[in-house]
């Protein structure tokens, strides 16, 4: 008589989305990983080489090594965000998501596969950047558990978003109005370009209220060691953001919405 | 936690009571139940939204049911869902695959769903494949291959789990005549091998064919639950076509029977039970028709289940 145990098939069942949304984004490369490279090194030219000079110092770094960080963190919350929500909605819309749903896979093991996927898109488009990042500018890490830890969090917490936004979108429509309407201006008014201080009180206080802002400046934190919000703030927040968002998801999923009839 | 895959007493799947009603107050069931005993192979048939891929639809997990129960291999589809989809294997009436995915990789991603590594998988997905000519397609993205290489494609990717209920839902839709026979006597051969097979199909032949019992179902209830021998037996009549040897001018008088002349070198006669066709002949003869070939008019099991239907609707 063959028995099956229920965590050895999800054990498996795990590793399969992983391996499969990780093969997705490789072979589709040109869409994926080359664009935020392309853009990214346009940044560092137009904004690092040409006008960074003349801005000099910001946040007490020159203009280069200020940006760096940002954008690095921007390339990874934009596509960890944007490979669940594009991955998930593309399954549903060809309706192979009926692939897992008439398999014994856990709604927590579909969750967690598809966030290691956009953690795994992210992690690369990140490792991409920064590699590019090298051939303008001299990075030393100032703090690599904070460097480490900020980056996975944050691609964690924006594939959560990324999913949620493919679970509830009915078109392809719907997947993009969130990055473009959301996470983008949150991203560019979130301190990429600029350090808080230059700000008057007022939009300093304002800013504080975006979330993007304590992600970016934790990471430029364990980068060049200096930031305009504390670090254990920024890891309380998303600690809270994630358990939220992973709750609400396997609520979600566990009703099939979206996806059961 | 442990499940075990074999309970051999139980029914291979129970329905009981099921209704479905959907979000637009559309119900599409009505209390159906049947159940189909291990090793069958097992035909729902019905018309177009009568309720069978709703049906389907619950026991697989992709429809919530609104009350009533299903299980598979005894495991509730709902409170022990990872015993029932376990011991099951879907084959459902659209495509319903990655469309940029290679043929082997889709096969070989659904067996690590149910928790078979792909060193596991890949000697049963090939095996598959093969027995179902798809061996030399799989490094093609699956949106290359024809509209049967796809229903294949689907009943390959079902099966690399070795599921003991496999539910087709209209499997040879759209596919030609000589690949529905092949795929009849893959089918077949999967029923002997002690997989219970439960099929819905509009080929009415295909289910007299090869299932050995039937439920029809109508605006979501079930109107006949038999086996496909005792639901023939309950033909009272039917009609056969004659092919004449040169024209006849009128149908023929054959007293008893019903007789019509659809042109001039074709009969139709309807033999009731208790006639004999062999009767029919030696009257066409003593009548002068000389008859080149007959055949039924239609499927057999296509009467009764119009028959059933109308009745039904009436």
């Amino acid at each position: 008589m063959k028995e099956t145990n229920l965590m050895a098939v999800q054990w498996v069942a795990l590793q399969t989305i992983v391996a499969k949304e990780i093969r997705r984004f490789t072979r589709i490369w040109q869409q994926t990983l080359l664009p935020p490279a392309i853009t990214m090194t346009l940044y560092f030219v137009i904004f690092g080489n040409l006008i960074g000079p003349r801005i000099g110092d910001m946040g007490g770094v020159d203009y280069m090594s200020f940006i760096v960080p940002g954008l690095i963190m921007m390339s990874v919350i934009t596509n960890a965000y944007g490979n669940v929500a594009s991955s998930f909605f593309s399954n549903k819309f060809q309706r192979s998501v009926e692939e897992m749903m008439v398999a014994p896979v856990h709604p927590g093991t579909i969750l967690l596969g598809y966030v290691l996927g956009g953690v795994a898109r992210g992690v690369s488009v990140g490792l991409i950047v920064t590699l590019l990042s090298l051939y303008f500018t001299n990075l030393s890490i100032h703090h690599l558990g904070v460097v480490v830890s900020i980056i996975l969090l944050s691609a964690i917490l924006f594939s959560l978003g990324g999913f949620i936004n493919g679970m509830h979108a009915r078109s392809f429509d719907d997947i993009s109005i969130i990055p473009t309407f959301v996470i983008t201006p949150l991203t560019y008014l979130g301190g990429v370009f600029y350090s808080m201080s230059l700000l008057p009180e007022f939009w300093q206080g304002l800013s504080r209220l975006n979330p993007i802002l304590y992600m970016v400046n934790t990471f430029r934190y364990g980068i060049l060691g200096v930031s305009d919000v504390s670090a254990w703030l920024s890891f309380a927040m998303m600690l809270l953001f994630i358990t939220l968002l992973s709750g609400y998801s396997l609520v979600m999923l566990k009703r099939g919405v979206g996806m059961r009839q | 936690m442990q499940i075990q895959m074999e309970t051999p007493m139980l029914p291979a799947l129970a329905v009981h009571d099921l209704s479905k009603v959907y979000g637009n107050g559309f119900q599409a069931l009505k209390g159906v139940s049947f159940e189909v005993q291990q090793g069958d192979f097992f035909a729902l048939l019905g018309p177009n939204g009568a309720g069978k891929s709703t049906t389907l639809g619950i026991l697989s997990g992709l429809v919530q049911k609104s009350t009533g129960s299903a299980s598979v291999m005894g495991f509730d589809v709902n409170d022990q869902a990872f015993g029932a989809r376990l011991n099951l294997g879907v084959v459902p009436q659209e495509f319903n695959f990655n469309q940029f995915e290679k043929v082997l990789d889709i096969v070989v991603t659904q067996a690590g769903y149910f928790g078979m590594t792909r060193d596991q998988a890949l000697p049963e997905a090939e095996r598959l494949l093969k027995s179902l000519d798809l061996w030399e397609k799989r490094d093609q993205p699956s949106r290359m291959l024809s509209g049967g290489m796809k229903r294949r494609l689907m009943i390959a990717r079902a099966l690399v789990h070795g599921p003991k209920v496999l539910i087709l839902d209209e499997p040879t839709a759209g596919v030609d005549i000589e690949l529905r026979r092949s795929m009849w006597e893959f089918l077949r051969e999967l029923n002997a091998a002690g997989t219970t097979i439960i099929l819905t199909t509009h080929y009415l032949e295909e289910a007299e064919q090869l299932c050995r019992n039937i439920a029809i179902i109508n605006k979501g209830e079930i109107v006949q639950l038999t086996s496909v021998r005792q639901l023939l037996a309950q033909m009272t009549s039917e009609t056969f076509v004659f092919d004449l040897q040169g024209n006849a001018d009128k149908a023929p008088e054959l007293e008893g029977y019903h007789a019509q002349l659809v042109s001039p070198d074709c009969l139709e006669i309807t033999v009731e039970r208790g006639q004999s066709i062999n009767d029919v002949f030696t009257r066409l003869t003593g009548a002068g028709v000389m008859v080149r070939s007959m055949r039924p008019k239609a499927n057999r099991l296509e009467e009764l289940f119009v028959s059933l239907v109308r009745g039904a609707n009436a």
